[in-house]
């Protein structure tokens, strides 16, 4: 990937991802940090354009922001004010440690790795991505659709309020 | 007629895209790649918002949404500043701009500031997909239909952050509602462009432009299921009158913009207005061909056709917001899940039906098939509406509500619609 | 120029910051943003792969991040859910509270 266009929009969507990433990890109210996470999402997308995935990258902003986002806001506004809080616990020293450790292991790793890579973009289009979806990686397709739909079912179990029972049960 | 079609001429105002070209490649050859991008970016934008949708704005948006309510409301509207009141979007503005912009103190102050920008942004980035004319496309990406949900997606977020950040409880009120009715609002709208998607089998705009345009008929007469679906939906994410209960001012001051006031108020007016616009194009170049008209493209400029239509639309938004009363939220949520949603998904199921007999059979007049195919959809569209509303338990009233009421109490009707009487 | 290294690095910072926020917070909706922005970081990772790798089907990285958000999706609603469970018996969210196990 070559060109002056490419090189700022990734250089600008790294300094976006993290800068926002660190902010969800910085910030002091829950509220703030939900707001960064939502930057950080986007950064991600746009991350997925510069990887010719213009499809997913959609995908991810109508999911991550229009759908989890909003929800992570709503369990927000649904907690009491004092446990509005974005503190840390007294893990926090070690679990710096082990972040550190890990990140300099992993890029370790990628540096001294030597990857077969391919300099021409695969021209990757949004019908291929559904036709192996539907051809090769059908039976996950189906686990995930039956996944999203027990996932609906135990999220309003787990919801509902004992009021809302004893009207059923009524 | 090879000699009426657009050329490759800068001067040739049927295909703008031409003269952004030639200044592009002018700016290249001077300075360098690095500021070509940044006066394309400024081309685009200024180009598409200050041309196209500025004037439409102020001038249609503003000044003519309330002369036709006024009109309709049997008032004049608008009619002091400047010749018929034409004058009154600046008068506004001026006035908006003097304000002071009012900040509680126990207002999240950061947010507060920040959410009129975030929620202007998406309404400027929308523009980017909607095809003026063959060329003349900000950005021709293959996702251009997802791209336009995802970011419509965003000026409920920002409309949500607002209204907490006031530490206001109507706003609070006002913030719950809106992602309420985006969040049940977006499934019946996904699965109604989905319709359209199968049935023109791309998620390009213009290519979508481009099916009508080779089938010579337009999808609204094929999908009107999910035309009327879309148009609800899509006025119930607008926040347009008949279900803008986000800023019911009956009920809740003013909803999420209660305690914003001078241009931040305007912002979110404004950008309301915009983003109404928007959906009109899209409805435009998905539902009515877009930049095509039954091959006079060739003669006005396809950008012409692409606003008049739009306008068009515009119209039918301010034709509900003058007629209609406005909803109560539980009756707006019942709406969307148990009417909406299946009725988009009968339309889902029907268009990929007649998708696979089209693609699977190979008939030579397709042109009559596709009209053939519009009768159907129409005929079947009423079916399904009333068929479904049967199932629910809705029956229409042999005479209208109100003629009933006044004739219960024992008053007098005077015409002749109460027939009962 | 821009190589598969660069997206890696990105990937692999972003996890370890989504690592930090899931080990460290108190609160449950933070800790599951760090879970999140872990399964962020890993789609990257797999569309970088699926971008710049020699292989015969790049299309299966894509494939793979759908799945991805599909299943954070998925979690992401039951998660929250759980915390609204919690907090309504429990009276909190903050996971150095809930220590029932604990004698």
């Amino acid at each position: 990937m070559e060109g002056f266009g490419v090189n700022l929009a990734f250089w600008t969507l790294a300094v976006l991802t993290l800068g926002s990433a660190g902010g969800v990890m910085a910030a002091r109210s829950l509220f703030h940090a939900v707001l960064f996470l939502i930057v950080a999402f986007l950064g991600v997308a746009g991350f997925f354009v510069l990887l010719s995935a213009e499809f997913l990258a959609m995908a991810q902003v109508i999911i991550y922001v229009g759908a989890i986002a909003v929800l992570l806001l709503f369990a927000v506004l649904l907690t009491p004010r004092a446990d509005r809080n974005n503190a840390e616990t007294a893990m926090a020293a070690p679990a710096v440690l082990l972040a550190i450790a890990l990140a300099a292991v992993v890029i370790f790793v990628i540096q001294d790795t030597d990857w077969a890579t391919v300099t021409a973009s695969p021209e990757l289009t949004g019908a291929e991505l559904g036709d192996a979806l539907l051809s090769t990686w059908i039976l996950p397709f189906q686990v995930a659709s039956v996944l999203l739909t027990a996932a609906l079912v135990g999220a309003i179990m787990l919801i509902r309020s004992s009021d809302e029972e004893a009207e059923d049960e009524r | 007629m090879p000699f009426f079609a657009a050329t490759e001429n800068w001067y040739d105002f049927r295909d703008l895209s031409n003269l952004s070209r030639v200044i592009l490649e002018g700016v290249a050859d001077l300075t360098g790649e690095p500021v070509a991008y940044v006066v394309a970016i400024l081309i685009g934008f200024v180009a598409s918002f200050l041309i196209f949708v500025l004037p439409s704005q102020l001038i249609v948006g503003v000044y003519g949404e309330r002369k036709l309510i006024g009109r309709m409301q049997s008032r004049y509207g608008p009619n002091r500043v400047g010749p018929f009141g034409l004058l009154q979007p600046v008068a506004d503005a001026i006035k908006l701009i003097q304000k002071e912009a009012l900040t509680p103190i126990a207002a999240d102050k950061a947010v507060m500031y920040i959410a009129p920008i975030v929620f202007v942004a998406p309404a400027v980035l929308l523009w980017a997909v909607i095809p003026f004319g063959p060329n003349m496309i900000i950005a021709d990406i293959p996702v251009a239909l997802l791209y336009y949900l995802a970011v419509a997606s965003l000026p409920a977020l920002a409309a949500f952050v607002a209204g907490w950040s006031h530490n206001n409880k109507y706003s609070l009120f006002g913030a719950m509602r809106i992602v309420a009715m985006t969040i049940s609002y977006e499934v019946p709208l996904v699965l109604a462009l989905l319709g359209v998607v199968l049935l023109t089998g791309t998620l390009s705009l213009n290519e979508m432009v481009f099916w009508q345009k080779e089938t010579t008929i337009w999808v609204i007469l094929l999908q009107p299921l999910a035309f009327a679906v879309f148009f609800i939906a899509v006025s119930a994410e607008l926040n347009r009158t008949p279900v803008d209960i986000a800023e019911a001012e009956s009920e809740i001051v003013a909803g999420y913009l209660t305690e914003y006031s001078g241009m931040k108020w305007g912002l979110f007016y404004g950008m309301d207005i915009g983003y109404a616009l928007a959906a009109s194009a899209l409805a435009a170049t998905i539902f009515l061909g877009g930049w095509s008209l039954f091959g006079l493209d060739k003669w006005i400029p396809p950008w012409m056709i692409l606003v008049g239509k739009t306008h068009l639309f515009y119209f039918l938004f301010i034709w509900t917001r003058g007629t209609l009363p406005r909803l109560r939220i539980d009756q707006l949520l019942t709406y969307a899940w148990k009417y909406l949603l299946p009725i988009s998904a009968a339309n889902l199921l029907i268009v990929a039906t007649e998708r696979v007999i089209l693609v699977e059979n190979d008939w030579v007049d397709k042109d009559l098939i596709y009209w053939l195919l519009a009768a159907i959809n129409i005929v079947l569209a009423v079916v399904i509406v009333v068929g479904w509303a049967r199932v629910l338990g809705y029956k229409p009233d042999s005479v209208p509500t109100r003629p009933r009421l006044v004739s219960e109490v024992g008053g007098y009707v005077p015409y002749d619609a109460a027939g009962g009487r | 120029m821009l190589e598969l290294e660069h997206f890696l690095t990105v990937g692999a910072l972003l996890f370890a910051i989504g690592l930090l926020i899931a080990l460290s917070k108190r609160n449950a909706i933070a800790v599951l943003m760090g879970v999140e922005l872990m399964l962020n970081s890993v789609n990257i990772t797999l569309l970088a792969f699926s971008r710049f790798a020699e292989s015969g089907r790049p299309i299966s990285g894509q494939a793979f991040v759908a799945f991805v958000i599909t299943v954070a999706a998925a979690e992401a609603a039951v998660a929250l859910a759980l915390a609204a469970a919690v907090y309504r018996n429990r009276d909190t969210i903050n996971v150095d509270q809930i220590r029932l196990l604990r004698s």
